[in-house]
């Protein structure tokens, strides 16, 4: 599939067409209502036409003229003339307003970020209507990065946004303090976004590259506004040095490459030399390590070995034990058993990490990571439970095609073509 | 009365380096202090905490939510299978045929396309 230019310039504009939106309609639904109707119209007029020297300015105009369509047709009265013929004068002061907002954020999708981040709402609620309204994302991406079902993650939604509704003045942006108390929230969101890139396979890859270029850009930006926080570096850090991995990690056909089976000559060096000087700098201005700085120290393990037969694994084990000291979670556990498995063998990281069965039944990587153990533990048939939950989880149309081998391969032949 | 806390503040390092000789000295200056005040009525409670390694932050608010993360480790190399999206259809059809078979469970699997995501969350 390919990418359409005019889909580009919708993504692009999004964040400052939604922020104009919102201040007009003081309403997040009628907002996104108003952007999509807009996007419609675009679709329509700009293939002839071509695309806006302002497309963000086309697409404000177009979005409130929607939204007073829908007003009036309400009231079954005459729709708005075509905005090709509308006079954009009433837009001088709403683009003073903007002026004097960008002042004091470098950029557009950073400060709808920071919007996001309504003080009323618990962090875990901010982060997930950010990724929703800010970053696009459908609800069931959302929903898998809580580990939570779709509806669930819907409903959680809903309440955000009436919440967020609720309250006076709900979408300005906040002062340069306040903006200090949301940064956990934000680089949160970041962190979520840039993992949304990274998860991704190679063959979705002009979509998902752009996730993880655009959670690096917005990362960049704000540690120009906070240059001094540390657990900020470590999530750039991070960052960096899982991105520099991007190129070596899916084969021509899409398929995953396994960390011991990449070619280290297709690491990016310079992301990963930033990426270590990144982290250095953090790690050197002392203090305790917080989570992020823990694992991009982690990931600084896997950029520094020259080849996958050469990495600490009994580092990556202790970081991962710092890392489940701080930040208590059985994705953490989890992870830390790749490195048990290479310390200790599989069964004790299978002893691991089976007693998270309760919390990460609906998490893919769970069964995929029991799977591989039991492989190599020569348990066959609960390798094929576990790969086939897996795949169930793997969500609508997703393909196994290793899969499909493995489980081929477990069962000792391929098996025949069936008829249609 | 009043209780006090009285707190402890010193370099982590230098205190957790301390030989057993050098400890117990510490300990001996302090003790006749201890006793005094034992004497007196007023020591309530002396405690040691360990050093922070053994301890655990715990963040305030409530919980950390359980989120997914970029992990090379589950994503990278403890991976039971591949996820990827194919040419055609039929291709997909026939790697569901292939699942049905291997699977002794009722449910059933459906094929659909995979939609590419666009930056406003519109279909392609």
């Amino acid at each position: 599939m390919t990418i359409d230019p005019f889909g580009r310039a919708l993504a692009e504009a999004r964040p400052r067409v939604l922020g104009a939106l919102l201040r007009a309609l003081r309403d997040l639904d009628a907002a996104e209502d108003a952007f999509q109707t807009a996007c419609l119209r675009a679709l329509r007029t700009w293939p002839e036409r071509g695309v806006p020297s302002d497309p963000a300015a086309w697409l404000i105009v177009a979005g409130r003229n929607a939204a007073v369509d829908a007003a009036r047709r309400l009231k079954r009265q005459e729709p708005l003339a075509d905005e090709a013929t509308l006079s954009d004068l009433e837009d001088a002061e709403a683009r003073a307003v903007e002026r004097l907002d960008d002042g004091r954020y470098p950029d557009d999708v950073l400060r709808l970020l920071f919007i996001c981040c309504h003080p009323g709402l618990p962090t875990a609620h901010q982060v997930a209507l950010a990724l929703r309204i800010v970053c696009g994302l459908p609800v069931p991406r959302i929903a898998r990065a809580f580990l939570v079902a779709d509806r669930a993650m819907e409903q959680r939604l809903t309440r955000a946004k009436a919440r967020i509704a609720a309250a006076d003045h709900p979408f300005g942006p906040p002062s340069p303090a306040e903006r200090a108390e949301r940064l956990q929230a934000v680089m949160a969101m970041l962190y979520l976004l840039f993992n949304e890139g990274y998860s991704a396979p190679e063959a979705l890859a002009p979509a998902r590259a752009g996730l993880c270029g655009e959670a690096l850009r917005l990362a960049l930006l704000l540690r120009r506004l906070f240059p001094q926080d540390g657990e900020l570096a470590g999530l750039h850090a991070l960052m960096l040095l899982h991105h520099a991995r991007g190129s070596a990690r899916f084969d021509a056909r899409g398929r995953v490459v396994l960390l011991e089976e990449q070619d280290r000559s297709r690491w990016d060096r310079g992301l990963i030399a930033r990426g270590l000087a990144v982290a250095a700098a953090a790690l050197r201005s002392g203090g305790p390590a917080g989570p992020y700085l823990l694992q991009a120290a982690i990931a600084a393990e896997h950029a520094c070995a020259p080849t996958a037969a050469d990495t600490d694994w009994p580092t990556v084990d202790r970081l991962y034990q710092a890392l489940e000291r701080v930040q208590p979670s059985p994705v953490v556990t989890l992870n830390r058993a790749a490195a048990v498995a290479k310390v200790a063998g599989p069964a004790a990281a299978l002893a691991l990490i089976e007693p998270l069965h309760g919390p990460l039944d609906g998490y893919l990587h769970f069964h995929g990571a029991r799977a591989a153990l039991l492989i190599d533990l020569g348990r066959r048939d609960e390798a094929r439970e576990a790969l086939l939950r897996a795949l169930e989880l793997a969500g609508p149309g997703a393909v196994a095609d290793y899969l499909r081998q493995r489980l081929d391969s477990l069962d000792g032949a391929r098996p025949a073509t069936p008829a249609h | 009365m009043q209780q006090y806390a009285i707190l402890c503040y010193d370099d982590e390092r230098v205190v957790g380096g301390w030989s057993e000789e050098e400890d117990a000295a510490v300990m001996a200056r302090l003790a006749p202090v201890h006793k005094d005040l034992a004497t007196a009525g007023q020591l309530a409670a002396a405690g040691r905490l360990e050093v922070s390694g053994a301890g655990r932050v715990v963040a305030k608010g409530a919980e950390a939510p359980v989120t997914d993360g970029p992990f090379a480790e589950t994503k990278e190399q403890l991976l039971g299978f591949y996820v990827v999206t194919v040419e055609a259809e039929s291709e997909a059809v026939e790697a569901a045929r292939a699942l049905a078979r291997a699977s002794t469970s009722s449910g059933h699997y459906e094929v659909r396309p995979l939609r590419l995501f666009r930056g406003d969350g519109g279909p392609p």
